[in-house]
């Protein structure tokens, strides 16, 4: 009996070019990140008192603070729901733009779908500094930034929704001649429903804990007294508002999490 | 003492920790270089009475012997000998996936190593040509460099054999090893299995739930229903009937 | 007559019939109570002013930033934004695996004491504003680009953790119990087969975490972690839109840039 013979490895396995190469480029990003920002592990214990001291003030909460931030907490959570829902109105009719199933002008589709990675592309606060700069300090300011940074991301999700949806019910309204919108309101509505709902609330999560911080920059809510507690190095007040915080974004995020589930 | 049977069950039991029964009161012996298909209804408890010979799963009473050596209290080192001259064939295949071809058979050596080696990927170039070796006995060797998964379902399985081939096995199991497979890979992996029994005289244990596989390659044939033993006989007093008898779903014990 | 239509009919209770009802007043006074509690007042009267000048800004950005070799340009920030996502997930990365194997569902864990603690700790970890880890550090390690590591660093711990511990709880045992009944011990199981299994989704994951290190090290300078926030917040406080417009140029342009990137890596690799 032969056997076949035994196949000879290019020098790229046998010297494990892969392997290797992809550890060395590895390494040398990894010093020169460091060298570009300074890393010193040394520093880092050396000042560790301080950062422990911090630590430390903070351990102890200051609890009758509690009811001075219940008001800004609830802001917080307003913002947070106007601004996805502004958010999430803006972005159905762009991620219908952007559905590949619904929309067969390609020309279209691809400009809709750069402009979105384009608003993906900025960061909240960001974002957050620039409209305090327009609408002056405010919760208005922090509803714009999560409308906008929702939309980016709402649309995205919504899209993805609708390019897997069935298509038979669908081309059965277009076989009888049924309009553009009466195919969207009884073919697809129905099958993205709970779906769209699901990702709103996912959104409303994330967007829980942007507004959070958003007040650092003057966009309202909570952050705003996170700054304040922290300029004045009043560590015991920040330990109370992160605490605080907390509690808010695990209670919604239980909520959301229970009602995604009974939806889907 | 070729006479001896190489594993032996004795009255064993397993019940889950959920209450279930797994398998109850088998006792039954299994000569050397037997090839013996075990058939039953998913659920019966070939799987169960498979993972016991190699301690993949525990017992709750009763013995089992291999090589006349009571196994239960088995433990550590002494139990991972125990596998090592027991190879196990899997449904899945159960390969490293992006692993290559040689990396995957040589894993099956992993016992004769110390563990820093094995991190280290340190095989020794006696192994590396048992492991061309093992791959030539299942028609592969010119798949060594490949990555696992760019391999059909049949030759994944071939792989797996030759990765037992490294443990030097007395004794191969087989769980449902051609379940995922088409017919004419099928083939090819009972086959490769005949063969070792026949020309390395390992003894081979497979579960089956095809009848026609069973006939085709089996010297015996024993059968579980609701994990009891309910038949045992060679091959040549096999009949149709009694088969169909096993799978009767709610027929009598 | 009508007992027969009870019988066929699917019978609902009045709460099953009605409970949309609740929902439209539940959710109808939730806005209520949302959008009369903003106010919208303070409103500046300059903000049609202002936003015409940032278009203004954004239209003719100031190229002269991009670079001047003073090592404090859009191009070189840039790179240190880079550099803090880079290390900063690295080192998450590396922390992050003990992490994931403590908060990882057992298969003979009994009440999930161990690994429902380790899920407690990195809910936390993921909770902490990130923004306060940065100020937080620049305590212990002043200013600069150091704390923003940091801070990216710990920060991360609580998403790769939660990412990898899921990857952990639903990977294929099947090559691990292939290694073990060849006789492996437990590290060589680890080492055979756990790792070349897991590998690639945690991979996948750094990379995607990655990618938000590089939007969130772009901000963390706003509070003095390094980075190019720094000089975007100066501008934004000093009005200097030009230079406003320059910097969203180079961030657009760099996430763009990593985000593609990352995915052809991803394909590449998986």
């Amino acid at each position: 009996m032969t056997y076949p013979e035994i196949p000879r490895r290019s020098w790229v396995q046998r010297w494990h070019v892969k392997g290797i190469g992809g550890t060395v480029v590895l390494l040398v990003l990894l010093v020169a990140s460091s060298q570009m920002t300074g890393v010193d592990v040394g520093m880092f214990f050396s000042n560790f008192g301080q950062f422990m001291n911090l630590l430390v003030r903070m351990s102890h909460p200051a609890w009758d603070y509690t009811t001075v931030i219940i008001q800004p907490l609830l802001e917080t959570i307003q913002m947070a729901i106007l601004g996805t829902t502004i958010g999430a109105a803006f972005a159905i009719p762009f991620a219908v733009l952007s559905a590949s199933n619904l929309i067969h002008s390609r020309l279209l589709r691809n400009v809709t779908r750069l402009f979105l990675d384009l608003v993906r592309t900025l960061p909240d606060l960001l974002l957050a500094a620039i409209f305090v700069a327009i609408f002056g300090i405010g919760s208005t300011a922090g509803v714009v930034t999560l409308a906008i940074f929702s939309f980016g991301m709402v649309s995205k999700l919504f899209y993805e929704v609708i390019e897997t949806i069935d298509m038979g019910p669908l081309e059965a309204l277009e076989s009888v001649g049924a309009s553009k919108v009466t195919i969207i309101w009884y073919a697809v509505l129905p099958q993205i429903l709970n779906q769209f709902i699901s990702y709103f609330l996912y959104t409303l999560e994330i967007n829980v804990r942007a507004s959070t911080v958003l007040g650092y920059l003057g966009a309202g809510g909570i952050g705003v007294f996170l700054q304040r507690s922290l300029n004045e190095f009043n560590y015991s007040q920040t330990a109370v508002i992160i605490l605080a915080t907390l509690v808010v974004v695990l209670v919604i995020d239980g909520i959301s999490n229970h009602l995604r589930r009974v939806l889907l | 003492m070729t006479q001896a049977p190489i594993i032996s069950f004795k009255g064993v039991n397993k019940i889950y920790s959920n209450g279930t029964v797994g398998l109850k009161d088998i006792s039954f012996d299994i000569p050397r270089g037997q090839f013996l298909v075990v058939v039953g209804l998913s659920g019966a408890g070939k799987s169960t009475l498979l993972r016991t010979i190699n301690r993949m799963h525990e017992i709750t009473s009763g013995e089992i012997t291999i090589e006349e050596e009571p196994i239960n209290d088995y433990k550590g080192q002494s139990l991972r000998l125990l596998r090592r001259k027991i190879g196990m064939i899997f449904q899945g295949f159960n390969l490293i996936n992006r692993s290559s071809v040689e990396r995957n058979v040589l894993s099956g050596r992993v016992s004769y190593y110390p563990t820093w080696k094995t991190l280290c990927g340190l095989f020794s170039k006696a192994d590396r040509e048992m492991a061309v070796r093992s791959l030539q006995r299942v028609n592969l060797a010119d798949k060594l460099y490949t990555r696992a998964d760019e391999l059909s379902g049949g030759q994944q399985q071939r792989v797996a054999i030759a990765r037992t081939l490294m443990q030097d096995p007395k004794i191969i199991l087989a769980d449902e090893p051609v379940a995922s497979l088409d017919p004419l890979t099928t083939a090819t992996v009972m086959d490769t299995l005949q063969r070792l029994n026949r020309e390395d005289g390992i003894t081979v244990i497979v579960n089956l739930h095809s009848v026609a596989l069973a006939r085709k390659y089996a010297d015996r044939i024993i059968g579980l229903r609701a994990g009891q033993l309910v038949y045992d006989q060679p091959i040549a007093a096999v009949t149709e009937a009694d088969l169909n008898k096993i799978y009767a779903e709610g027929a009598e014990a | 007559m009508t007992t027969t239509t009870v019988m066929t009919k699917p019978h609902r209770t009045i709460w099953q019939r009605w409970n949309w009802l609740l929902w439209v007043v539940v959710i109808g006074a939730l806005y209520y109570w949302t959008i009369n509690g903003l106010k919208f007042t303070g409103l500046q009267e300059s903000a049609g002013a202002v936003s015409r000048s940032i278009v203004d800004g954004l239209v003719h950005p100031q190229w002269s930033y991009v670079y001047d070799g003073s090592g404090e340009d859009l191009v070189s920030l840039i790179l240190q934004t880079l550099a803090i996502a880079f290390l900063g997930t690295i080192v998450s990365a590396v922390i992050s695996v003990p992490f994931a194997f403590w908060a990882a569902r057992g298969t003979h864990e009994r009440f999930f004491l161990r690994s429902g603690s380790g899920k407690v700790v990195l809910t936390l970890i993921r909770t902490f504003p990130e923004i306060v880890l940065a100020i937080m550090f620049i305590k212990a390690v002043g200013p600069g680009s150091y704390a923003g590591v940091l801070a990216v660093s710990i920060h991360s711990i609580g998403m790769l953790g939660k990412l990898f511990s899921e990857a952990i709880e639903n990977m294929d045992r099947g090559s691990e119990e292939a290694i073990t009944s060849a006789g492996g011990r437990s590290g060589q199981v680890f080492a055979l087969a756990t790792v070349p299994t897991i590998m690639p989704e945690f991979f996948s994951y750094t990379l995607y975490r990655f990618e938000i290190a590089v939007r969130s090290a772009s901000i963390l300078g706003m509070v003095g972690a390094g980075g190019i926030g720094t000089p975007m917040i100066f501008a934004i406080q000093t009005r200097n839109w030009p230079k406003v417009g320059i910097i969203l140029l180079g961030i657009v342009i760099m996430v763009l840039l990593i985000d593609s990137l990352s995915e052809q890596l991803r394909k590449r690799l998986i």
